[in-house]
């Protein structure tokens, strides 16, 4: 890795922060609608991730979905946008914050009916077998996910027909407010995939660095033939599961205890270390972001609202 | 024109698109080694190959969200499901997902996508086994949901429904793949969202569709000998609903009967009706009749089974309050 790419993590980990701290602000102004479900604190697990893909190797994710859009390359000013319902999001104002997508960059969403996600993903990579694409597709889901059918019903096929397809448990601990122990038959995720033969890892989700070393070893390897493969990463939401979240299923102490291991916190101080660069170098990243945040925040506001011929135009290909 | 059955006809359009376009291929439960539950794709797997021809696990979600998934990637997945009643199984993905996603995602996602699934009660199946719910999946935009009555439609409109770059629910009726008609030779087309008129009459309008058309075209023929006219529009797509060949007959007649298999409440009958109130109200003559289901689960008994399905005589005897 070159400085440039180290920082251009780190600065990619701190407009996510940024963006979806302003989020917070314009849902409690009520700018944004619907529900918003923040990534903070799970920053380094997409970023990592992503940043081990090619171009042509396809993305989907659950709802929390934000952070995942940065990372393949949409920029804040559409991804704002979108959570204002404007015209110049990245789904016209569609879908809001449970489904971004751009189809051009490879991020297939965004989707928001949990697991739900992970037959269409089957779907791209049998799209991408089919076609003898040499393309790997990153599907990521939640703890939650992974005991609904759809999840079963998915990865058994995968394996079955050998698909390019990297299957990404983020384990943040909890399902909304059901704790992975209370929720699943097993609280080590990874073992689910025994159940299918399907080789798999775990990894420390707050460790930017980490992620993506696995994920890259992953990739090779699907990208090889060796057909799907698995990795648990351990992560925490650092924010409720949305806003207006009481949070009695989990102590501020516990809370307290993850936001020590804050994922930006630990990649400074490691670049830092590594002597990639200085606190007045990394702190004046942090700055472009935050700056990068306010104008996507000030080109959303002055976005103009979708007209509704986007929703007739857009119900059919052919009328 | 050769007359052949309507499994042919569907096998037939099969066939051609595969040929024609490699993008095309199938996935389903027994589509390939067995050759297809109702032998559809009776040869395709030595013809095309376990690529083109894939035998899935019985998992209907991962059939469905598969299928959706390869289409987006540009594919033109066919995917069977065995029976429509299984479709409940991938409901999620029928109307949350692949009726969704074009418009929730900005227009940046397209979907052509064929689900290809058998329906209709009479076959001693059982409750689970037996149903006619065309008009629940009716009820989503952005599914297009297409239900053939004849051999040619059905060729025509499955060509349509493969090269369309829409998701569509293509639904063939059990007890119609031996029904024989003429069909055309080679790339024969029917456009989808037209209802047509199956036979011609003046005294009342009946309006029904896939299997109900046979019933309803014998019914035509009985009340034609009592000097009784009827004119039978086939609706052949329930979404998109083409109203104006059922408005133009009723502004005729002036008298309807709506004919369909599933149950009468919250129905296709339901819907035509109303429509017809809504547009045509000046001309009623009669309050519209709606001939239909039962509303209770399909009994296995042979006797009892036939006697909650409509039957001809029921439609004579809907024509005859009308009149």
């Amino acid at each position: 890795m070159e400085k440039s790419d180290y920082l251009n993590l780190y600065h990619q980990m701190v407009v996510i922060r940024r963006l979806e701290e302003r989020a917070a602000e314009l849902y409690q102004q009520g700018k944004i609608g619907g529900f918003l479900h923040l990534y903070i604190g799970q920053e380094a697990v997409s970023t990592g991730l992503i940043s081990a893909r090619r171009p042509e190797d396809r993305i989907i994710t659950a709802y929390r979905d934000h952070g995942v859009a940065i990372n393949c390359g949409l920029s804040a000013k559409e991804v704002v946008a979108e959570l204002l319902g404007k015209a110049t999001g990245c789904s016209q104002g569609m879908g809001g914050s449970m489904h971004m997508a751009d189809v051009k960059k490879n991020y297939w969403g965004g989707h928001a009916i949990v697991g739900a996600h992970l037959p269409i993903a089957a779907g791209l990579a049998l799209g991408d077998l089919y076609q003898n694409q040499n393309a790997v597709t990153l599907c990521m889901f939640g703890d939650g996910a992974t005991n609904i059918g759809y999840f079963h019903e998915a990865l058994n096929l995968s394996k079955v027909w050998n698909l390019p397809i990297l299957w990404v448990c983020e384990n943040n601990q909890y399902g909304m407010g059901t704790s992975v122990e209370r929720a699943s038959a097993v609280s080590e995720i990874r073992q689910k995939a025994d159940g299918f033969g399907m080789k798999n890892y775990q990894v420390d989700g707050m460790d930017v660095l980490k992620v993506r070393e696995v994920a890259e070893k992953l990739f090779q390897e699907i990208r090889a033939g060796s057909g799907p493969q698995f990795l648990e990463v351990d992560t925490y939401r650092f924010r409720g599961h949305s806003m207006g979240d009481p949070e009695r299923y989990r102590s501020t102490d516990e809370v307290h205890r993850w936001q020590e291991n804050d994922p930006i916190g630990i990649f400074h101080k490691k670049l830092v270390e590594m002597k990639v660069a200085g606190d007045a170098e990394l702190n004046h990243q942090a700055d472009l972001a935050e700056q990068e945040v306010a104008e996507a925040v000030a080109f959303a506001e002055a976005s103009p609202e979708p007209t509704v011929d986007v929703v007739f135009n857009n119900v059919y290909v052919e009328n | 024109m050769a007359r052949i059955t309507m499994r042919e006809a569907i096998s037939q359009a099969l066939w051609e698109e595969m040929e024609r376009d490699p993008k095309v291929f199938i996935m389903g439960e027994e589509v390939g080694l067995w050759g297809g539950t109702y032998a559809v794709t009776k040869g395709f797997y030595d013809h095309f190959g376990a690529d083109r021809v894939r035998d899935t696990p019985i998992a209907e979600a991962a059939i469905i969200g598969g299928a959706i998934g390869a289409a987006l990637t540009g594919l033109r997945p066919v995917a069977e499901l065995m029976t429509i009643n299984f479709a409940f199984s991938a409901f999620d993905h029928i109307v949350n997902q692949a009726a969704k996603m074009h418009m929730m995602f900005g227009g940046q996602m397209v979907l052509p996508l064929v689900i290809r699934a058998v329906g209709g009660g009479g076959r001693q199946l059982g409750a689970t086994h037996s149903q006619t719910p065309d008009a629940i999946f009716a009820h989503f935009p952005g599914l297009k949901v297409v239900a053939p009555g004849t051999p040619a439609d059905a060729k025509g409109l499955l060509k349509a429904a493969i090269r369309s770059q829409d998701p569509i629910l293509f639904i063939e009726h059990a007890t119609l793949y031996q029904t024989r008609g003429e069909v055309p030779e080679g790339d024969y087309i029917v456009p989808i969202g037209k209802s047509t008129v199956a036979r011609p009459g003046k005294d009342v309008t009946i309006v029904t569709y896939s299997k109900m058309l046979e019933i309803s075209l014998k019914a035509a023929e009985t009340l034609a000998k009592e000097g009784i006219e009827a004119e039978v529009v086939d609706l052949r797509s329930l979404r998109p609903l083409d109203m104006e060949p059922v408005i133009e007959s009723f502004k005729k007649t002036n008298r309807a009967v709506v004919v369909e298999e599933g149950w009468k409440s919250f129905g296709v009958g339901s819907e035509i009706a109303a429509r017809i109130y809504e547009e045509a109200f000046d001309y009623v003559d009669a309050p519209v009749k709606r001939v239909a289901q039962t509303e209770v689960p399909l009994p296995y008994n042979h006797t009892l089974e036939q006697m909650m399905l409509p039957k001809v005589e029921d439609i004579i005897s809907a024509v005859k309050e009308v009149l």
